[in-house]
């Protein structure tokens, strides 16, 4: 579909190359090389690869790589779709997908919500999704109420249609300035980060899923969208079961998020849903992996928010073993683990592993959680009976198992 | 129900000023005082309510420099804080809260901003974001071993003479100065993350030993642990 100029044309070219190179020898899924040797040669090629296409940005601290892939999924009902899928979520990411799928006339991009401005100007995407902020790799990450100041900024002006959870009080102050906004009310675990007015300072009144500054005018608007348990409530008030395959409240969430974003495409929900209920492991999360007859459930979690969303999807009959590191992409702070309630572990049997287990040991025990320690995963489960057991790791623990049991998504 | 005989622990401004894991502090005061058979109670002040007068031991954490400018203006016309260290209580200030501690700290265009004037620093912003471990020797007048922690701030912290330095830095930026935190009397402030007490629970030890008196020794096998792991991670040979 999209002419690309000769330059972008060979720029776009070597970087599926190196793609397919890094693929083949084994380095990586290729999808943050190829891109970079694309930039690299084309610094605009993200603006060039954009034209033209209709694309929605996902971004949030949590369920973004999920979330993009539901939205995928339910735009397949119109055509293809070029998508960063294993969560390559910064420029280069996304030069790589919009390269891979060159005639695709849609484009959903998970975006880091750090470069959200940034790709939001660059390829004057017509959609953007926006879930949850939350504290996560505090080290390195900007602070989450000036991120959502970025926010607003970058929307101000824009003709863009953002779709937004409005149970999360720094989400709605971030996604406030765009001219058309539609409220979905997606529900929020995790509410640490938002006892504070985003705009005044003020204290917040909550009642319910309800909330309200007590001294300013800013308040949660009224949701068009809603998620009922396992129901999802469309503008009209009709409920749809959702019965998707991913499982926990977060997801359902995430699902009922990526029914609105399709259905600001046209898509319906009688269409969009039997999508989104395909979808059963992304890229890894989710996914069951066997070793001697111990099946183990990977969950990812990255920061206190994601680890509430693992608690509420792990089985309390199941033992757990719990995986940390500190690595780059992960936070070289460990600060973290002391905002997580472990509390809800005490009954089961905990095995903890990772680079980082000494820290993670140090909380289990001050919260009174008895667990055994584990120099390397396949130590921890090997310990286990026969069956099934559940998996919490963060980022770069997470991959070292899949990498070590294959990749297959 | 409030009993005379239990710990009374202040979290000051958790709504504001707790973005760094600094509930581990109070966490590890409630685990090691508990473990001595002191009953503890932890309140929880909002930065809308009124802080208690009558906590033997306060602790306030670190956070974006909104929120800090937010909390300053509060303890400011609040009082309670200073009623309760004029009154002999026990401080903990972390970080964004070590510097609200001081006269002045920058805001989030560096400009200076008035803080509660409880200890006698002053800080500003500094010319690069400190990141990473830390490690310093304490004050030798405290008898505590070396300090561990994760700092992650943008402050340059002046002393001035009413207090002392907490430690002399060995890896990490601190103060900017050389130094890390300060002490006067009761009162301590650190930039260390980590969270600082359960990095240092000699230092947690230190705090309750001021509002208990002394305190029977602990399994710190697992704290021990973590300590020599971060410091030969950090420590040249």
């Amino acid at each position: 579909m999209t002419q690309l100029p000769l330059r972008a044309q060979l720029a776009s070219a070597l970087g599926r190359s190196a793609a397919t190179l890094s693929r083949m020898t084994g380095r990586g899924d290729g999808s943050v090389i190829g891109g970079r040797v694309g930039l690299l040669l084309e610094p605009d090629l993200l603006r060039k690869l954009a034209r033209d296409r209709k694309l929605a940005l996902i971004s949030a601290t949590n369920g973004k790589t999920t979330t993009t892939r539901l939205v995928t999924s339910a735009l397949l009902e119109l055509g293809e779709v070029a998508t960063n899928a294993f969560g390559a979520n910064m420029p280069a990411g996304h030069v790589s997908a919009l390269s891979q799928h060159k005639g695709a006339p849609y484009g959903v991009l998970e975006v880091d919500e750090k470069y959200l401005p940034e790709v939001l100007d660059t390829t004057g995407a017509g959609v953007v999704c926006l879930m949850n902020l939350s504290r996560d790799q505090m080290d390195r990450a900007a602070e989450i109420w000036l991120l959502a100041q970025k926010w607003r900024r970058a929307l101000s002006g824009k003709p863009t249609h953002v779709i937004a959870n409005c149970d999360d009080p720094l989400v709605t102050w971030g996604a406030s300035t765009a001219a058309k906004v539609t409220w979905v009310a997606g529900g929020q675990r995790w509410k640490e980060d938002s006892w504070c007015c985003p705009e005044c300072g003020g204290p917040l009144d909550r009642k319910d899923a309800d909330w309200a500054c007590r001294e300013c005018t800013f308040h949660r608007p009224e949701p068009q969208w809603a998620v009922d348990d396992d129901v999802a409530i469309d503008p009209n008030g009709e409920r749809w079961l959702l019965d998707i395959q991913l499982p926990g409240a977060a997801n359902r969430s995430n699902a009922v998020m990526a029914l609105a974003v399709a259905d600001a495409f046209g898509v319906p929900v009688e269409r969009a849903l039997p999508r989104l209920r395909e979808v059963t492991s992304v890229a890894g999360r989710y996914t069951t992996v066997e070793r001697d007859g111990r099946y183990a459930r990977l969950l990812l979690s990255k920061n206190p928010a994601g680890w509430l969303e693992a608690f509420d999807v792990a089985d309390p009959q199941l033992p757990i073993i719990l995986a940390v590191n500190a690595q780059g992409p992960d936070g070289r702070d460990t600060s973290w683990l002391w905002d997580v309630d472990y509390r809800i572990l005490r009954g089961r049997p905990v095995f903890v592993t990772g680079q980082r287990r000494l820290d993670l040991a140090l909380r289990l025990d001050v919260a009174d959680v008895p667990f055994m320690l584990c120099d390397t995963f396949n130590e921890a489960l090997a310990m286990q009976p026969p069956g099934r057991v559940d998996v919490i790791a963060n980022y770069t623990a997470f991959q070292q198992i899949r990498s070590e049991f294959g990749r297959a998504v | 129900m409030p009993s005379d005989s239990a710990l009374r622990i202040v979290w000051i401004y958790p709504d504001l000023l707790s973005t760094y894991g600094d509930q581990g502090n109070v966490l590890v005061l409630e685990r090691r005082a508990r473990l001595r058979g002191i009953d503890t109670e932890t309140v929880h002040v909002r930065s809308a309510d009124p802080v208690p007068e009558t906590g033997d031991l306060y602790l306030i954490g670190g956070g974006e420099d909104r929120p800090q400018i937010l909390a300053a203006e509060r303890l400011r016309r609040d009082g309670g804080l200073h009623r309760a260290i004029a009154g002999g209580a026990v401080l903990l200030a972390v970080c964004a809260g070590y510097q609200i501690m001081g006269s002045t700290f920058g805001g989030e265009e560096g400009q200076p901003v008035d803080g509660i004037g409880l200890l006698d620093i002053s800080s500003s912003r500094g010319p690069a974001r400190a990141v990473g471990e830390l490690v310093a020797e304490v004050d030798a007048a405290l008898n505590l071993p070396t300090l561990t922690g994760f700092e992650n701030h943008m402050g340059v912290t002046h002393l001035g003479p009413g207090v002392k330095p907490l430690s002399k830095t060995l890896v990490g930026i601190g103060n900017g100065d050389g130094f890390e935190g300060c002490y006067t009397g009761h009162v301590v402030g650190t930039y260390l993350h980590g969270p600082a007490l359960a990095r240092n629970p000699a230092l947690a030890d230190l705090l309750l030993s001021w509002c208990a008196g002394d305190l029977a020794p602990l399994d710190d096998s697992r704290y021990e642990a973590l300590r020599q792991e971060r410091l030969a991670a950090v420590l040249p040979d």
